[in-house]
C-alpha cells in the first residue's frame, strides 16, 4: 500500500519546466514519480497566470505558487488547508532567502544539497517540524560550522 | 546524453578511491543526477559507504542521497541498521538529526521494527532538536509498524505538554494526523487538546488541533457544542486567513454533525456565509476560489443561507479564471431551487452565448444538463420550457456534448407523458431543420440529438400533426451523410411514422394518399439499402421488402395499416439502471455451486475410476429422487414464477408503478394553466425559453392569488377553532405546483429489491492498520522488540526504559502504589507462614515459578524475531480469534404500519444522573410522516430532560421529518436518581402522516425500557486492579447458573460485552473476568464459566440490587443463545 502524509511531496521547477528539486514524503517506484513529475509540470505550466494557486489533481490537491523564475508546488490531501500550504511554501522560500541571502534559481543549482538540508530541517516526512524561522536557520547554520571546521581540519596538511 | 554517461564513469572511477571526500563528492554529483531523472541504484552500496562515514560532512550527503533514492525495494537497506543506530545515539546532535530525517524519508518495515525503541528512546532526549525530531518519525514507525504505537503512545502523550513549543507542536502533528485516520481512539484526549486550543497562540498548532477536532466532532456531538464558542471567537479575532478559513470549515464540519437533534445554530451559519462572502469578493483568486469550496459545503446543509448569496455567485461566473468560474458552477448546481431554476438557467443560457472556449462552453452545457435533471427533474416545473431549452442548446456549434442533450430528449420524453405532444413537435422542427444540425458530423457532436429526434418523432408518432412533412425530411438524401448508427435510428422509425400515417390514410378512406406515402418509401428507401453502415443496409433492405409487400397488398385493395401497426405495439417503459443487479437470486439457487461435478484430479481418477463412477450414480439417485416429488415440483414452479415476475426481461401484466410529483400538496385542487401552444414557437430577437419564463411568472401570480383567495376562505371557516399548523404563508417552494399534471414514471425496478447501497471499504488501507485502541494496557508481547545479547537476557531486570514507561502508566495513582505495596507486605508475610507450613509446597511453587519463567523467555524470543504472535491472555474484549456475528444495540422500541422505532440507552462516565436514549424512526409507509412529536410518562426517578419553561406533559418535537422509506436517529436526554433498578417508561409518538388523501394524525405508543445495563460503561480494567477490588471485601456476591448455552465461549463473553457493556480483564481458557462500571460509579465485577452445557457467573458488586438485576437481564440474554 502507499503510505500517505500531510504533504505527499514538493517539487520546484523552472518556468522552462526543468526540475531543481524534488522531495517525496510517500513511497512511490521511479517510474511512477517521473511519470507524475512531467504531468504535474505540464499542468501547472499551462496554467493561466491569474488563475488561483490551487489544482485538483487525482485524488490529491496541487499547492503552488511561483518566485520569480522558478515553481513551487506541492501536493496535499483532500482535507488539508491550502492556505496553510502556501504558507509553508512560502516560509521556505524565506528560509531559503535568509540562508542565501536573496536567493536565486542558481543558487539552488549550484547549492542544491544544501537547498534539502534546509528543506529537511523544516519540514520531514510531510509534517512541518520548525515553525520558527530563527531555529530552522540556526540548525542549519551551527551544522554548517560543524562542516567547516570538518572542511578545516581536513584541509590540513596531513602529516 | 553522452555528456551524462561521461560523468558517470567518472563518478565510477571516484568511487572507486580510498579517499571518502572523494567519494562523497561523487555521491553528491549522483544525487544531482538522479534528480536530473537518472537511476543511480546502482551505486546503493557506495552511498552507505559514504553514511557510515565519521565526518559529519560527508554522513550528511550520504543520507541525503539515501534519502532521495532508497525505498523499501532497496535490498542493501537491511545493512544500514546497524549505521543508523550507531548515529543516532551519536554524542553529536546533527549526527542523531541527519540519521532521523534521513530515516523518515527510507524507513521500511524492518528498520522499523528494529529501531522503533531507539527512536522512542530519542523523543525524550535533553536536546529539543532531537526530541522534535523524533517525534515526526515516530509518526512513520507507527505507519510502518503499528505494534509500536501502543507501547509508544504515552510518552508521545507527554510529549503534547513538552516545555519546547517546537516538540509540543510536533507531538500535536502526530496525533493530528493519527486521529485523523482514527479518530475514536484519540477521544480521551479531547480535554486536554482543548486546553491547548484555548491556550495556544502559535497558528500552526491551532490550525492542527482544530483539524482534529474537526474529526472528532462526528463521533462526539457534546464536543462539537462546547466548539463552537471559541471557533467563532477565533472568527472574530483571527487575521490569518488559513486559520480563519480552518476555523471556517470546521464550524461547518461540526454543524452538519450536530445539524440532528440540536438547536439550531443560525448565528454561526450565517458569520460563516459573512467570513466567506469576504473571501469571495476578495480580489486574490486563491481566497475566492477558497471562499466558494467552503460555500459549497454549506450549501448541503443550510442552503438557505447560502441562496441569498445567489448574486455574488453568479457574478462569479464573470470571473478571468476558469477554475473559479467551475466552482461557482457547482455552487449554482445546488443552489437552486423550483422558484429560481428558469432564472438561474437563464443566465446560464446567456453566458453559453458569449463563452469562449468549447471546454468551457461544454462544461456550461453539462451543468445547466444536470443542473435541471438533477433529483429526478425535481425542480422543474415547467418541462415545456425544458425542451425548449435543450432545443435551444442544439444551436451550439463545436460541442462534444450531443449524446447528453439526445439523451435527455429521451429521458423526458418517454418518462413525462403529458409532455410528449410538445416534444413530437419540436423534435419534428429539428428533423426538419436537420441540415442545420447535420453540417457538424463529427462523433458525440450536435448531431447526436438527431438520433433523438429521430427516436421521439417514430415512437410516439401519434402526436404528430404533420407526419408526411416529417417523413419526408427523414428520407432526404442529405441524411445518408449523418453516422450510421444515427441513419439505423432514422430508417427504423421511418416505419413506424410510416405505420401510423397508413392507418390515418386508411381510417380516412384516402387510398390514393395511402399509396403515395408507400410509394414514397419505396423511392426513397434504396438510397439507405447501399449504405456502408451494416445496420442500416440490413434495416433498410428488410423495410423495403416489407413495403413492396404492403405495396401489392394495397394494390389489391387489402387493408394492411392494423397488421403494420401492430408491429410496433405497445409502450416501452424504462428500467432502472440497477434493476439487473437488484434482481433477488431465487431460493435455491446457489450460484457458487457446480453445475456439473468438477472433474476430480486425473491421477485418482485413472487409478480406480469404476469407485467414481459408483459414486457418482448413488448421489444423482439421491439428487432425483425430491425431483419426483409433488410438492418440491410446485414449489419450483412457484419460485419460477417469483422470479419472472422479478425479471425485468419478462413483460409484466400489471402496469407499472407511477409517481406523483412528489411535494406538491393536494396538485388536483389548483387549477392547471393551459398554455396555449399555438403561440408561435419562435419569436424573432428573442430566444423561446424566454418565453415560458415570462409566461411561469404570470402563471405563478395567478396561482398564488388565487391560493390566497382560498386561504382567506379557509381563514373565515377556520375561524372559531385552534388550529395552530399551515396558517404560516409564504411563497415557499411547496406551493410552486407545476403547470402540468406531470406523471414522472419511475423506473421500473424488480420488486423485493432491496435498498442497500454499500460503500465498500478500501481493504488496502494503510492506517487500518493503525486502529488500534490506546486507552487499553500494554500486554507483554507488545513491547518493542529491544537489542541485546541473547545469553545475557535477564528476567528480572528489564533494563530498556520502556517497561519503567509501563509501570507508570499501569498506575495512574500513587494511592494505588502505596496500597498495593502494603498488600505486598502481607503477601509477604502470608507466604512466610505458608513457607513455614510445608516445605513441599515451597517446591512446588518454585517448579512453578520456574515454568512460568521459561514461558515468558519463549515469548519474548518469540516477539523478537516475530511479527505476529497471540498474546497469552486475551485482554479487554478484543477477541479477534474468530470472526463474530454480526450485532446491533438497537432494540425494537414499537412498530405500526407507518414507523418503526428502534432505540438504544448510553450513558456516560462525566455525568452520573443522564442517560442518552437514541432512537431510530423508520418511515415504513409510503408517505411522509411529518411534525413527530415524542413524549413520555415520568416515573419519580426517571424524567426526560426537556427544554426550559416546557411542561411535564409536552413532548419534545423529533427534529427532522421523513420521507418514504427514509430512517434518521433523534437523541433524547433522560435524568435520573437511582440506577440500581430497571425502568419501564410508558411514552408515545405522535405525527401526521401526509400522502395524496391528505394527512392523518396518528399516535404509536410505546414502553421504554431502561435496563440495568444501559446504566453500565464499558470500562477497561488492569486484571491488578480487578484482584484489589475482589479482595477490598466492599463488594456483595450473587451468582447465576444457566443450562442449554451452544454458543463458543467466545461469542459468549462478545455478547456480555456488547449488550451488558463489560469488558473482559482476563480469560483462560473457558474462564474470564469482567469488569464495568455503573455511571454512578458502582463497580461491577463477574467471573464467566463455561461449563459442558452450561454457563455460571459470579458476580461481585458494591450494590446488591443493583448485581442481581445485571444478572438477571444477563440470564435473559444468555437463556436466548
Amino acid at each position: 500500500g502507499r503510505i500517505l502524509c500531510q504533504i505527499h511531496f514538493i517539487l520546484l521547477f523552472s518556468r522552462q519546466g526543468k526540475l531543481r528539486l524534488q522531495k517525496w514524503y510517500t513511497t512511490l517506484p521511479d517510474k511512477e514519480k517521473k511519470k507524475i513529475i512531467r504531468e504535474i509540470v505540464q499542468i501547472i505550466l499551462s496554467r493561466n497566470q491569474r488563475t488561483s494557486s490551487f489544482v485538483d489533481w487525482k485524488d490529491l490537491k496541487l499547492v503552488y505558487k511561483r518566485y520569480a523564475s522558478l515553481y513551487f508546488c506541492c501536493a496535499i490531501e483532500d482535507q488539508d488547508n491550502e492556505l496553510l500550504t502556501l504558507e509553508v511554501v512560502h516560509r521556505y522560500v524565506e528560509l531559503l532567502d535568509r540562508y542565501f541571502g536573496n536567493v536565486c534559481e542558481l543558487d539552488i543549482i549550484f547549492n542544491f544539497e544544501k537547498a534539502y538540508f534546509i528543506l529537511d530541517e523544516f519540514i520531514i516526512g510531510g509534517e512541518v517540524q520548525e515553525t520558527s524561522k530563527k531555529t530552522a536557520v540556526k540548525a542549519i547554520e551551527d551544522s554548517d560550522m560543524l562542516q567547516e571546521t570538518v572542511e578545516e581540519y581536513m584541509n590540513k596538511p596531513a602529516f | 546524453a553522452k555528456y551524462i554517461s561521461q560523468c558517470i564513469d567518472e563518478i565510477k572511477q571516484e568511487l572507486k578511491q580510498d579517499n571518502i571526500a572523494v567519494k562523497a563528492n561523487a555521491v553528491c554529483k549522483l544525487t544531482y543526477l538522479q534528480m536530473l531523472g537518472y537511476d543511480i541504484s546502482w551505486a546503493a552500496f557506495n552511498i552507505i559507504e559514504v553514511m557510515s562515514a565519521s565526518k559529519f560532512t560527508f554522513k550528511r550527503i550520504g543520507y541525503l542521497a539515501a534519502s532521495q533514492c532508497f525505498h523499501e525495494g532497496t535490498d542493501v537497506i537491511m545493512l544500514t541498521t546497524n549505521q543508523i543506530r550507531k548515529d543516532l545515539s551519536s554524542p553529536n546532535q546533527y549526527d542523531t538529526g541527519v540519521a532521523l530525517t534521513g530515516l523518515s524519508c527510507f524507513v521500511t518495515p524492518d528498520l522499523a521494527r528494529d529501531l522503533a525503541n531507539d527512536i522512542m528512546t530519542l523523543m525524550s532526549h535533553t536536546k529539543p532538536y532531537i526530541r522534535k525530531k523524533a517525534v515526526l518519525i515516530m509518526y512513520k514507525v507507527f505507519l510502518k509498524y503499528p505494534e509500536s504505537l501502543r507501547p509508544a503512545f504515552p510518552r508521545l502523550k507527554e510529549k503534547l505538554e513538552d516545555p519546547d513549543p517546537g516538540v509540543q507542536s510536533a507531538a500535536v502533528n502526530v496525533i493530528c494526523e493519527l486521529a485523523r485516520r482514527n479518530p475514536k481512539n484519540y477521544l480521551s484526549l479531547a480535554p486536554l487538546f482543548f486546553k491547548l486550543m484555548t491556550s495556544s497562540t502559535n497558528n500552526w498548532v491551532l490550525i492542527k488541533i482544530i483539524k482534529l477536532f474537526g474529526a472528532l466532532t462526528p463521533l462526539e456531538p457534546r464536543l462539537g457544542k462546547k466548539l463552537i464558542e471559541p471557533l467563532t471567537n477565533l472568527i472574530h479575532s483571527t487575521s490569518a486567513m488559513s486559520l480563519l478559513y480552518e476555523c471556517v470549515n470546521t464550524v461547518i464540519a461540526v454543524l452538519i454533525s450536530l445539524s440532528s437533534g440540536m438547536p439550531n445554530h443560525s448565528a454561526s451559519i450565517q458569520l460563516c456565509v459573512q467570513k466567506l462572502r469576504i473571501l469571495i469578493e476578495d480580489s486574490d483568486q486563491n481566497l475566492k476560489y477558497l471562499g466558494l469550496l467552503a460555500m459549497s459545503k454549506i450549501l448541503k446543509t443550510h442552503p438557505k443561507s447560502v441562496q441569498s448569496h445567489k448574486d455574488l455567485i453568479l457574478q462569479c461566473l464573470d470571473d478571468k479564471d476558469e477554475s473559479i468560474r467551475l466552482r461557482a458552477l457547482d455552487l449554482l448546481y445546488g443552489m437552486v431551487s423550483k422558484k429560481n431554476l428558469m432564472e438561474i438557467v437563464k443566465k446560464l443560457m446567456i453566458h453559453v452565448d458569449k463563452a469562449e472556449g468549447t471546454t468551457y462552453r461544454d462544461e456550461l452545457l453539462t451543468k445547466i444538463i444536470d443542473i435541471c435533471s438533477q433529483s429526478n427533474y425535481q425542480y422543474i416545473t415547467n418541462f415545456e420550457w425544458y425542451i425548449s431549452i435543450l432545443v435551444e442548446l442544439t444551436r451550439l456549434e463545436g460541442t462534444r456534448h450531443g449524446h447528453l442533450i439526445a439523451a435527455q430528449m429521451l429521458d423526458v420524453a418517454i418518462r413525462v407523458k403529458a409532455i410528449r405532444k410538445f416534444a413530437v413537435s419540436q423534435m419534428a422542427m429539428l428533423l426538419d431543420n436537420a441540415h442545420l444540425i447535420a453540417s457538424n458530423t463529427q462523433r458525440n457532436g450536435i448531431c447526436e440529438v438527431l438520433y433523438a429526434a429521430a427516436w421521439i418523432c417514430g415512437e410516439f408518432s401519434e402526436h404528430l400533426e404533420e407526419a408526411n412533412q416529417t417523413l419526408e425530411a427523414m428520407l432526404r438524401p442529405k441524411v445518408t451523410t449523418l453516422p450510421g448508427h444515427i441513419q439505423a435510428v432514422y430508417v427504423q422509425n421511418m416505419v413506424k411514422l410510416y405505420a401510423s400515417i397508413l392507418q390515418q390514410k386508411e381510417q380516412a378512406g384516402e387510398k390514393e394518399a395511402a399509396q403515395e406515402i408507400t410509394q414514397l418509401m419505396i423511392e426513397r428507401l434504396p438510397q439507405f439499402v447501399q449504405s456502408a453502415d451494416l445496420e442500416v443496409q440490413e434495416r433498410a433492405s428488410c423495410i423495403l421488402q416489407l413495403i413492396k409487400y404492403i405495396q401489392k397488398l394495397q394494390v389489391k385493395e387489402v387493408p394492411v395499416a392494423e397488421e403494420v401497426i401492430a408491429l410496433f405495439a405497445g409502450e416501452l417503459n424504462p428500467v432502472a439502471p440497477k434493476a439487473q443487479k437488484k434482481v433477488p437470486v431465487p431460493e435455491g439457487l446457489d450460484l457458487d455451486a457446480w453445475i456439473n461435478e468438477p472433474p476430480s484430479d486425473s491421477e485418482s481418477e485413472d487409478e480406480k475410476p469404476k469407485t467414481i463412477f459408483h459414486e457418482e450414480e448413488q448421489r444423482h439417485t439421491r439428487h432425483r429422487q425430491p425431483e419426483i416429488d409433488e410438492e418440491e415440483l410446485a414449489r419450483r414452479r412457484e419460485a419460477r414464477k417469483q422470479e419472472q415476475a422479478n425479471n425485468p426481461f419478462y413483460i409484466k401484466s400489471s402496469p407499472s408503478p407511477q409517481k406523483r410529483y412528489q411535494d406538491t400538496p393536494g396538485v388536483e385542487h389548483i387549477p392547471v394553466v393551459q398554455i396555449d401552444l399555438s403561440v408561435p414557437l419562435k419569436v424573432p430577437g428573442m430566444p423561446m425559453s424566454d418565453q415560458y419564463v415570462k409566461l411561469e411568472e404570470e402563471r405563478r401570480h395567478k396561482q398564488k392569488l388565487e391560493k390566497d383567495k382560498k386561504k382567506k376562505k379557509q381563514k373565515k371557516e377556520k375561524r372559531g377553532k385552534h388550529h395552530r399548523h399551515n396558517s404560516l404563508h409564504t411563497e415557499s417552494e411547496e406551493d410552486i405546483a407545476p403547470a402540468h399534471h406531470v406523471d414522472i414514471i419511475t423506473e421500473e425496478m424488480p420488486e423485493n429489491a432491496l435498498p442497500s447501497d454499500e460503500d465498500d471499504k478500501d481493504p488496502n488501507d494503510p492506517y487500518k492498520a493503525l486502529d488500534i485502541d490506546l486507552d487499553k494496557p500494554l500486554a507483554d508481547s507488545e513491547k518493542l522488540p529491544v537489542q541485546r545479547h541473547r545469553n545475557v537476557e535477564t528476567l528480572k531486570s528489564p533494563d530498556s526504559e520502556l517497561p519503567l514507561e509501563e509501570k507508570k502508566s499501569k498506575k495512574p495513582k500513587k494511592k494505588e502504589k502505596k496500597h498495593k505495596d502494603k498488600e505486598r507486605d502481607k503477601g509477604k508475610k502470608k507466604e512466610k507462614e505458608k513457607k513455614k507450613s510445608s516445605k513441599h509446597k515451597k517446591k512446588k511453587h518454585k517448579k512453578e515459578k520456574e515454568e512460568k519463567s521459561k514461558d515468558k523467555k519463549k515469548s519474548k524470543k518469540k516477539s523478537h524475531h516475530s511479527e505476529e504472535e497471540p498474546p497469552a491472555s486475551v485482554q479487554n474484549g478484543t477477541l479477534e480469534d474468530e470472526p463474530l456475528p454480526p450485532m446491533s444495540s438497537y432494540r425494537l422500541l414499537a412498530e405500526n404500519p407507518y414507523i418503526k422505532m428502534t432505540y438504544d440507552i448510553q450513558g456516560n462516565l462525566q455525568n452520573d444522573s443522564k442517560v442518552t436514549v437514541s432512537v431510530i424512526f423508520e418511515n415504513k409507509s409510503t408517505s411522509f410522516l411529518k411534525s413527530m412529536e415524542l413524549n413520555v410518562l415520568d416515573s419519580l426517578n426517571t424524567k426526560m430532560l426537556r427544554p426550559e419553561g416546557s411542561s411535564v406533559h409536552d413532548g419534545i418535537p423529533v427534529p427532522f421529518q421523513l420521507p418514504p422509506g427514509i430512517s434518521n436517529e433523534a437523541q433524547f436526554v433522560f435524568t435520573l436518581q437511582s440506577i440500581v433498578m430497571a425502568q419501564k417508561l410508558k411514552g408515545t409518538l405522535s405525527f401526521i402522516v401526509k400522502n395524496d388523501e391528505g394527512s392523518t394524525h396518528e399516535k404509536l405508543d410505546f414502553k421504554l425500557h431502561f435496563s440495568c445495563a444501559s446504566y453500565l460503561i464499558t470500562t477497561p480494567c488492569y486484571s491488578d486492579a480487578f484482584a484489589k477490588l475482589l479482595e477490598s471485601g466492599d463488594l456483595h456476591m450473587s451468582s447465576i447458573k444457566v443450562d442449554g448455552i451452544s454458543i463458543s465461549f467466545q461469542h459468549l463473553l462478545a455478547k456480555i460485552c456488547f449488550h451488558h457493556h463489560f469488558s473482559v480483564v482476563e480469560r483462560v481458557d473457558s474462564c474470564a473476568s469482567m469488569y464495568s462500571r455503573s455511571i454512578q460509579g458502582h463497580h461491577v465485577c463477574l467471573l464467566v464459566k463455561k461449563g459442558e452445557n452450561s454457563v455460571s457467573i459470579d458476580g461481585k458488586c458494591n450494590d446488591s440490587t443493583l448485581l442481581s438485576n445485571l444478572l438477571d437481564e444477563m440470564k435473559e440474554t444468555l437463556s436466548k443463545c
